[in-house]
Formats: structure tokens, C-alpha cells, sequence
């Protein structure tokens, strides 16, 4: 057969509706992917951002980063998700936890570099205006650093979405099962259509997560003109408060003058 | 622990397989994304093109790109060759995107110097630009081989060969020993190579390391 009928087969398979339904359906497995996925993206963001903030502010422990995360590089996923079933047994905890050690990395590393990197003078401004360390980070380095931290997210969601496939090799879901029971019985049109619909999922996922970093540039404006009632009334609230006074101390001082 | 010492056969074997595959795709990926990158620098619309191009290959999945190549070029899944081809994609698809900003880098006043001292464009890159990128190059030369290095292990799961059939062949005996062996194995080859480029990084650069004593000493003397 050649190389086409494989890809019309596939193609035949995915513009099928009766393959997208069912508990083995195609719908049923992007979910599955999408689940595996997201849980790693949130775990590795839970542990990373955290960290990768304290340490860029401190400036404390970016021996810690820089080995941490070259290290866990160099750690093979495959080997992690299967040790952790043969220790742990089937379920979500193995994919869940060798996922989340691909994702770390990229995350820790762009939020460590966006906070680290952030204008010291820009720092110091916000110091010397008597802004708490905590206010520092959270209202003046981290918007800085959102670029740099949503990268990160970027990175770290495209290689989990990428290897959730080897998932289906320890008897769980997610498009990994038509791509790695398709070469398992031969049946190569299968496996086309995992590989064409993780492709699919990882540049959609990708695209998304490229506009948001294109939203997140400081400065640009972008961000603000999302709806988002609670970060603007804050800002609203912060902008209006110090005005007051000064109005009332340059009518207090007015009033020193007209006193002399 | 145990198995890594009594299957050192094994071990030099996979590793030998294990880094022909991840490696030779960076020396072919070198070969094509450094004379490419410096065409594409300085014409905007090329670059435009082959960056976009070039982020998009990135995003595909790796099992999915050894799947997907047999349709395009005539190799079957398996074939060394194909994972090589594979993988020799990703690589010039980071480093064609690393190659211009390496060059962004180096500052247009050396340029001047090197143009006014005579060097025609040719062998001002090959002589001056190129060498001065080199610090960016290794930084993304290291993230390749790792990656590569993880891809290939991931590979196993459709049969590729290389350490990872440590991980595949432990699952199914159930063996957790051997799995622990190739995480170690692997673990280390990584870091390995990626200590190997740094170093040769820094002994291609040595106006690097030692710039400010030599200065220091020029002065003097």
C-alpha cells in the first residue's frame, strides 16, 4: 500500500462521527489527553511559579535552579511514568507525577529569569516608595515578568501534551492509545490518526497559549482591555486613594500661606 | 544498581545506538541551520517565513513525527534512518531560529572594525560573526542534545532502539531494576553530553574566559 491510502484511511477514520463517540471514541480521548495534560500543567505550575518567584526576588538558591533544572532535563520521562506504575500501580498518580517533572523545568526556569531580570531600577522605585517586598513581587515584578512566566507555561504545556502519548503505554487513555496500539498491531492508519490529532492538539494549545503571552507585554495595554473587574477596580482604587491626600495637604498648605 | 553492573554488554551496546540517534541529527542539523540562519539574518520576509516555519515543526509531537515522516520521505517508522530525519527537523528547527539572534547579538561596532580592516562580507561572518556566536549556539546545542537525548528514550514505546528498550522490556517483566538501570544510564549520557558541549563551548571561545587578565597583562607589558 502506499504511503497515501494510509493517510486517506486515517482521514476516512477521523471524518467518521460514529468514531467520535463512545468510552474509546475519539471525543472520549482528547478528553482523556486533555485531562492528563492539564493536571501536569497545574501540579509543575504549583511547584515551579511559587519557587521560581521567591528565588528570582531573593536572588537566593539560582545555584538550586540552575542545576535543578538541568538536571530534571536530563531525567527520562518513559523511565519515570513506567517505575512509578510498577511501584504505585496503574491510575493517574504515575503519568501524573512524571508529567509534572517534564513541565518544572521550563516553568522554573522562565519564572526565575523574568523575575530576576526585571529593571532593578524599576525594583528599587517601588522600594523607595515604601511598597512592602511581598507588593513588590506580587504587583511590580510579576506583571514584569508575565512574558517570561507565560513562555514558560507555553514550553512546559507543549512537551506535557507531546509525551502524554507514552500514557497509553502503561494501559491509560488519552490519543497515545491510537498511535501506540496502532504500530502494536500493525494497523499504521491508527496510528496516523493519533499522531495527526496530538499534532492538531499541540499546535492549537500552542497558538492559544502564544496569544496570551502576546497579551501579557507590559505596557502594551493588551491586558487591560480584558474584562477584568477585580485587577481594575483594584488599580482604580490605588490610583484614587493617595490623590486625596495630597489634594488635602496642598489645601492644608494653601491654607498655612494665606495664614502668614 | 545491581543490573547496570552485570549488563555492561548491554549498556555499552544501547548507548552506542542511544547516541548515534540522538547525535548524529545535531551534527546534520548544525550542518544545515548555520549557513541558513546567516542567509535568512538580514532578509526580513525569509526570516519571518523560516521562523514560523520553524515553530511550527517544533510543535509537532515526536512519536508523532516518526509516524508522520514514512508518508513523506521513503523510510519506515523503525528505520534508524527515519528517527535521524526526525530528529534532525527538530534540531534545525531550533537552531535556525537561534542562529539570526545569535548574530543580532554581536555588536555592529566590531562589525565596522572587521569591514573597515578590510574583511570581505564572506569572511567577515566566517571569521567574525560566527565565532562571536558562538556562547548563544552552545546554549541551544545543549537543550538539543538533551532533548534529543530524551526523545529517543521516549521512542521506545513504538520500538525505537537505544536505552529506552530498558524502560519498555523492564515494564513488561516486570522488572523495576532494570527500569531504575536505564533512568540512571540515560540520566547520566545526558549529562554527560551536555557537560562535553559546555566544555568545548568554552575552549572554542577563549577570549571568554580569560579576556580581562590577558587585557590586564597587554597593558602592563
Amino acid at each position: 500500500m502506499s504511503p497515501m491510502t494510509f493517510l486517506q484511511e486515517a482521514l476516512a477514520y477521523i471524518f467518521t462521527a460514529a468514531n467520535w463517540g463512545g468510552p474509546a471514541g475519539l471525543t472520549a480521548r482528547i478528553l482523556e489527553h486533555l485531562q492528563y495534560t492539564f493536571v501536569a500543567v497545574v501540579f509543575s505550575a504549583i511547584v515551579a511559579i511559587p519557587l521560581g518567584m521567591l528565588i528570582g526576588h531573593t536572588g537566593k538558591g539560582t545555584f538550586l535552579v540552575v542545576t535543578g533544572v538541568n538536571a530534571l532535563r536530563a531525567l527520562p520521562t518513559l523511565g519515570v511514568l513506567l517505575l512509578g506504575v510498577l511501584l504505585w500501580g496503574l491510575g493517574l498518580i504515575p503519568p501524573t507525577v512524571a508529567l509534572m517533572l517534564l513541565g518544572i523545568p521550563p516553568l522554573l526556569a522562565g519564572t526565575y529569569s523574568g523575575i530576576a531580570n526585571v529593571d532593578p531600577l524599576v525594583v528599587d522605585a517601588a522600594r523607595s516608595m515604601g511598597m512592602t517586598e511581598k507588593r513588590i513581587l506580587l504587583r511590580v515584578e510579576t506583571p514584569n515578568a508575565l512574558p517570561l512566566i507565560l513562555s514558560g507555561l507555553r514550553t512546559a504545556t507543549l512537551q506535557i501534551v507531546a509525551t502524554a502519548t507514552v500514557a497509553a503505554y502503561a494501559s491509560l487513555g488519552g490519543l497515545g492509545r491510537y498511535l501506540i496500539d496502532g504500530i502494536k498491531v500493525r494497523e499504521f492508519y491508527l496510528a496516523l490518526v493519533g499522531a495527526l490529532l496530538v499534532t492538531a492538539l499541540a499546535l492549537i494549545l500552542d497558538g492559544l497559549l502564544a496569544f496570551s503571552v502576546w497579551v501579557s507585554v507590559p505596557g502594551s495595554g493588551r491586558l487591560r482591555r480584558m474584562p477584568q473587574p477585580f485587577i481594575s477596580d483594584e488599580v482604580a482604587l490605588e490610583s484614587r486613594s493617595p490623590a486625596k491626600p495630597s489634594t488635602a495637604v496642598r489645601a492644608q498648605r494653601a491654607s498655612i500661606t494665606v495664614d502668614e | 544498581m545491581q543490573y547496570l553492573f552485570t549488563h555492561l554488554d548491554a549498556l555499552w551496546t544501547l548507548t552506542v545506538i542511544h547516541l548515534r540517534l540522538s547525535l548524529v541529527p545535531i551534527l546534520l542539523g548544525l550542518i544545515i541551520a548555520v549557513p541558513l540562519g546567516a542567509l535568512v539574518q538580514r532578509t526580513t520576509a525569509l526570516r519571518r517565513i523560516t521562523t514560523l516555519t520553524a515553530s511550527i515543526i517544533f510543535t509537532i509531537p515526536s512519536l508523532a513525527l516518526f509516524v508522520v515522516l514514512p508518508l513523506i520521505i521513503p523510510t519506515r517508522i523503525l528505520d534508524e534512518a527515519n528517527v535521524i530525519v526526525a530528529l534532525t527537523l527538530y534540531t534545525v528547527a531550533l537552531l535556525v531560529r537561534a542562529v539570526p539572534e545569535a548574530l543580532d547579538a554581536v555588536s555592529p561596532a566590531v562589525l565596522d572594525a572587521a569591514t573597515a580592516v578590510g574583511y570581505k562580507p564572506l569572511v567577515r561572518m566566517l571569521k567574525v560573526e560566527l565565532p562571536l556566536a558562538i556562547p548563544v549556539l552552545i546554549a541551544s546545542l545543549r537543550v538539543v542534545a538533551v532533548t534529543n537525548i530524551s526523545m529517543v528514550s521516549v521512542g521506545s514505546v513504538i520500538g525505537i532502539g537505544g536505552l529506552g528498550t530498558w524502560f519498555t522490556e523492564g515494564y513488561q517483566a516486570n522488572k523495576s531494576d532494570q527500569i531504575v538501570a536505564g533512568i540512571i544510564a540515560i540520566f547520566v549520557l545526558a549529562v554527560v553530553i551536555d557537560t562535553l558541549i559546555m566544555l568545548a563551548g568554552k575552549a572554542l571561545t577563549p577570549w571568554t574566559r580569560a579576556g580581562r587578565p590577558n587585557r590586564v597583562k597587554a597593558v602592563t607589558g
